[in-house]
């Protein structure tokens, strides 16, 4: 049989969708044969590949970066996951769109800096004027929100799409 | 007041103001009194003193003369010579052209045609009497019917006049009048009012205001008929407080009713009695909101609440309570003086009588007109209105203000009828009409009006607080080119959600200019979304701007 | 003037019912465990019908009614459940997330938020318009007490406790359509106010985390049970 391309990705997040994601624990032994990871921040691997099965996003959309990425993601995904509260609906992240980005900037570079006081130029990509959520940006295929999702919903998803389903998540909807 | 003493009144006033007598007839209604015709008639009075006594010429202040546009206006009698754009100046040369031959320069273009097919009930009054002069009004017959009714007719055959009549409320709504007040007459309770709403908020509109200000008698008298026929002692007028000559005709004219005991204790030496007190509202426009109106008479934050019960059960202080729009008053009197059956003479089977409107737009002739129902668009706008002005050629006219509808050229020829305007998505509405001609952007027609009613919502309710404001960004999204299709549907999803979901009125109908517009007008939200152009080059196109730093 | 109470039936989603002319259609249908969502309303306030959660069909309406303000009448036929009503409640739900800032992962309420419930129970798995983020007011000036306008749904609640019941009239609602917001007195900061007595009834009707009791972290602020929606009281006695 032919093994399922899975991608994960992670833009503006706190990396714990991914740690969710490992606590599926045992049943992650249940998964692995039937997928091919091809890219994800848990395997090194630079450039994102073509024609991925489906890929599974972390995070919102914050920079120049971020935006460029889930372009060419969703350019070469069959299925895009938006995995948790941040992809899903900008969360954390997100909290500083009220303000306008050279006050978060200065915030964090200069206001609140013990030393070496001024803003990043070249350490940190160029900042969107708002975060988004994924599917303001791209067509999104599964929501997958929470914060963290639980691994039991995270498996019940990826069991699924493995099975060729679009998995619905109407019953299992939890925020925060 | 007994009814020989007014019928006394009445000749006597009239006798001494013959059809004859040579007399300069100003417009002191608010259109002509922003461009000083209070001081043309200063200056008219001075001038016809100077004339002498041997040819006295009377000046006198009358209601809004309809041409609005091109005020101040001023009519001499005999002959009905209509001047306009009259200045102080050119007082003397009027005074003396009364005996003479008219001043040729001030007489206004030929406009026969925008007199000669309207046709005047509610507005019958404006050219004739001073608004500030309860003996004008009575010598026009006021209160006749007031005096006649309470001796003749049961309140119960009072109100099946008005039935016969069809009349319909002038408000928007168009719920027969009739029928409500006989609700209201059934309704349980000795304790009930009736509130006149003359809150008249969407932009443009001003129909409501000239009655007001150039016969405000005639709404007083129409209340009071109502507080008879349902069994009510007590009337408010709800006025917005942008409308200072309105209000202060309004309590002038109550003062002069007391005093001569058309109104307070025992009228007409009946039994009856009724007193009516001015409110003000402070210009929110869903303060017209019948509920919300009420809830501001009670003296609470103006905001509609759930209906049923309605205010005919349940309105004013928990009591029933009528409420009416002040051209539907307006018209009670007429009605009962000559008969339901009259009324019912004019206008179609299922839109009885006349409708006032108040013509804008791309149009020649601006101002306000009446006209029997059933009259068409066409006739309207080419007739009445005289065309679009440059040789343009017409787009639309919209009807209804921010609850109405755009009508496109294929519809001119229909009657203007409850109906046939609803059938074409668009609404009657409370009387505003605007006239639209290809430089007009309808996209950017319906973004107005979005964010009218956006910054009109009370917030009360969710979908009409945060729907119409999220409608106002997705039209500002597509006025500029950024929009995808995606938007479109997206914005025809929550027209949807938020006419359905929404608490009252101005929610329901908030998203009708876009519906309309979307209806006979997609063609043009298309080329700003597929194309990022406007047709009609009123939109400016804006290239997003993500990246900020 | 008001007519006395009688006794008639009336059908709820295909099952005839008894009920008193008096009642509202939400009160009948709760007597008879027919869940209908509910928001703004709370059981012992006035009814506003702001919110729309509870809308249903009444069959010869041509409007969509408010179960919590509409009274019951002899031989209605309402509808409570139906494709539309379902896609209109995830609307409002979404318009209530799009229009404030609801951060729940940080949020005291998270995981005791009626809120979060509704979307839960419309299934609103992410929004289907675009996020607001307006910018908002925080006011920790009260000794005990925090309000949050981010995550306020303006349901009234507040309002309408105090000055319903605790009889101090300090909430209130000002500004209009999209810039209303629920105020202290007159506009003064919380802390100044004459008129609280904070007896905290407001924190605890409040169906999100607007209103909380201070120094609570994420998560910690739960309601007392007897103040909340009668529907979701009944759902956790289930579980
Ligand atoms: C948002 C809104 C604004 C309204 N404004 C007015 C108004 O300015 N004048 C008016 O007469 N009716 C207005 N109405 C209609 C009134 O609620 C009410 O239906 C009307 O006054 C009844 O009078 P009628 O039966 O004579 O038409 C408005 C309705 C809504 C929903
Ligand atoms: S529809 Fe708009 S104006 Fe009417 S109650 Fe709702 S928020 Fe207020
Ligand atoms: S109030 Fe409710 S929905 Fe809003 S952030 Fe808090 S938990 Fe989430
Ligand atoms: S503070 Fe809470 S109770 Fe008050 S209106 Fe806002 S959400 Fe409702
Ligand atoms: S409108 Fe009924 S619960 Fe809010």
């Amino acid at each position: 049989m032919k093994k399922t391309r899975v991608a994960t990705v992670w833009l503006d997040g706190c990396s714990g969708c991914h740690m969710s994601f490992l606590d599926m624990d045992e049943r992650i032994l249940e998964i692995a044969p039937k997928i091919e990871l091809v890219y994800s921040p848990l395997v090194d691997n630079k450039e994102f590949p073509e024609d991925v099965d489906v890929t599974i996003v972390e995070g919102a959309v914050s920079s120049e970066e971020d935006l460029h990425k889930i372009q060419k993601i969703r350019a070469r995904t069959k299925i895009l996951v938006a995995l948790g509260d941040c992809a899903v609906t900008s969360n954390v992240p997100g909290m500083r769109n009220p303000f306008d980005t050279q006050a978060v900037l200065a915030r964090a570079y200069l206001e609140n800096a013990q030393e070496n006081q001024h803003v990043p130029t070249d350490v940190i990509p160029p900042l969107l004027k708002r975060v988004r959520p994924i599917n303001e940006v791209v067509k999104v295929d599964v929501f997958v929100p929470g914060c963290p999702p639980s691994a039991d919903a995270i498996f019940f998803v990826v069991s699924e799409l493995l099975e060729g389903r679009l998995p619905d998540l109407s019953e299992r909807v939890k925020f925060g | 007041m007994m009814l020989e003493a007014l019928r006394k009144i009445a000749e006597e006033h009239r006798a001494a103001h013959p059809p004859t007598a040579k007399t300069l007839k100003v417009c002191v209604a608010a259109g002509c009194v922003s461009c000083q015709s209070d001081q043309v008639k200063k200056a008219l009075e001075a001038a016809a003193k100077k004339g002498g006594a041997d040819s006295p010429i009377i000046v006198k202040g009358v209601g809004c003369l309809g041409l609005c546009a091109q005020g101040p206006l001023v009519i001499s009698e005999p002959g009905a010579t209509l001047y306009r754009q009259v200045k102080p100046e050119d007082a003397a040369e009027l005074a003396a052209a009364t005996k003479h031959e008219p001043v040729k320069r001030l007489v206004a273009p030929a406009n026969q045609v925008f007199y000669s097919r309207q046709q005047r009930i509610v507005t019958e009054n404006f050219d004739r009497i001073d608004p500030e002069k309860i003996e004008d009004y009575i010598a026009a017959d006021g209160y006749l019917a007031l005096l006649t009714t309470l001796t003749t007719r049961s309140p119960a055959q009072t109100i099946d006049e008005l039935i016969k009549s069809g009349l319909r409320g002038r408000g928007g709504g168009g719920y027969p009048t009739g029928l409500k007040w006989s609700t209201v007459a059934k309704a349980s309770g000795s304790e009930k009012y009736i509130i006149c709403n003359a809150d008249e908020g969407d932009p443009g509109a001003f129909m409501d205001r000239s009655v007001l200000e150039s016969d405000p008698h005639r709404i007083l008298e129409g209340m009071a008929l109502a507080g008879y026929a349902v069994g009510a002692q007590r009337g408010y007028i709800y006025v917005r407080a942008e409308y200072p000559i309105a209000v202060k005709r309004l309590k002038l004219a109550i003062s002069q009713a007391e005093k001569m005991k058309l109104l307070g204790p025992s009228i007409g030496g009946s039994s009856f009695q009724f007193t009516i007190e001015v409110r003000l509202g402070a210009g929110a426009f869903v303060c017209g909101e019948e509920t919300a109106l009420i809830a501001s008479i009670e003296g609470k934050r103006g905001t509609p609440r759930p209906r049923p019960p309605f205010p005919a059960e349940s309105g004013l202080w928990g009591k029933p309570t009528l409420i009416n729009n002040v051209e539907t008053f307006a018209n009670i009197a007429t009605i009962l003086r000559n008969g339901g059956d009259w009324y019912a003479g004019f206008g179609t089977e299922k839109s009885r009588g006349t409708k006032v409107f108040a013509l804008a737009g791309r149009i020649n002739n601006t101002g306000l007109i009446e006209v029997p129902m059933g009259i068409t668009l066409r006739e309207i706008i080419y007739d009445i209105g005289g065309g679009i002005p440059g040789g343009r050629r017409f787009k639309a006219v919209q009807t209804g203000g921010p609850s109405g509808g755009c009508i496109p050229e294929q519809f001119l020829d229909m009657p203007v009828e409850y109906e046939s305007l609803a059938k074409v998505g668009s609404i009657m509405g409370s009387g505003g009409m605007i006239v639209m001609d290809e430089t007009s952007c309808m996209v950017d027609v319906a973004k107005f009006f979005m964010e009218f009613c956006k910054s009109e919502s009370c917030g009360k309710c969710v979908p009409c607080r945060v729907g119409t404001a999220q409608m106002y960004d997705l039209l500002c999204k597509i006025s500029e080119g950024r929009a995808t299709l995606d938007d479109l549907a997206l914005l025809e999803d929550l027209c949807d959600t938020v006419k359905h979901t929404s608490l009252c009125g101005l929610g329901q109908t908030a998203p009708n200019p876009v519906l309309s517009t979307l209806r006979f007008f997609r063609h043009e939200y298309l080329a700003h979304i597929e194309e990022q152009r406007c047709p009609a080059g009123v939109c400016k196109m804006c290239i997003p701007q993500e990246i900020h730093r | 003037m008001s007519t006395p109470s009688r006794v008639i039936t009336l059908t709820l989603d295909d099952r005839e019912v008894g009920a008193h002319t008096d009642q509202t259609i939400l009160e009948v249908a709760r007597e008879n465990g027919i869940v209908i969502p509910t928001l703004c309303h709370l059981e012992g306030l006035l009814p506003i019908g702001a919110c729309r959660i509870c809308l249903v069909e009444v069959v010869g309406s041509n409007k969509l009614l408010p179960a919590c303000a509409t009274k019951v009448t002899d031989g209605m036929r309402v509808i409570t459940q139906s494709e539309r009503l379902t896609r209109y409640r995830r609307r409002v739900v979404e318009f209530l997330f799009a229009s404030g800032n609801h951060i729940c992962a940080v949020c005291v309420s998270n995981h005791h938020c009626e809120l979060q419930d509704m979307a839960v129970y419309t299934g609103m798995s992410h929004l289907t318009e675009p996020y607001r983020y307006p910018k908002l007011r925080v006011d920790a000036s009260h000794e005990r007490f925090v309000q949050d306008d981010n995550r306020c749904i303006l349901c009234q609640r507040c309002v309408r406790v105090c000055a319903e019941i605790e009889g101090a009239h300090t909430w209130d609602v000002m500004g209009r359509g999209i810039e209303a917001r629920v105020i202290t007195d007159l506009n003064q900061p919380w802390g100044e106010s004459d008129t609280c007595t904070s007896c905290s009834k407001c924190v605890q009707v409040c169906p999100t985390g607007a209103l909380s009791i201070k120094g609570m972290a994420a998560a910690e602020m739960k309601k007392r049970k007897h103040f909340l929606a009668q529907y979701w009281t009944l759902k956790e006695e289930e579980s």
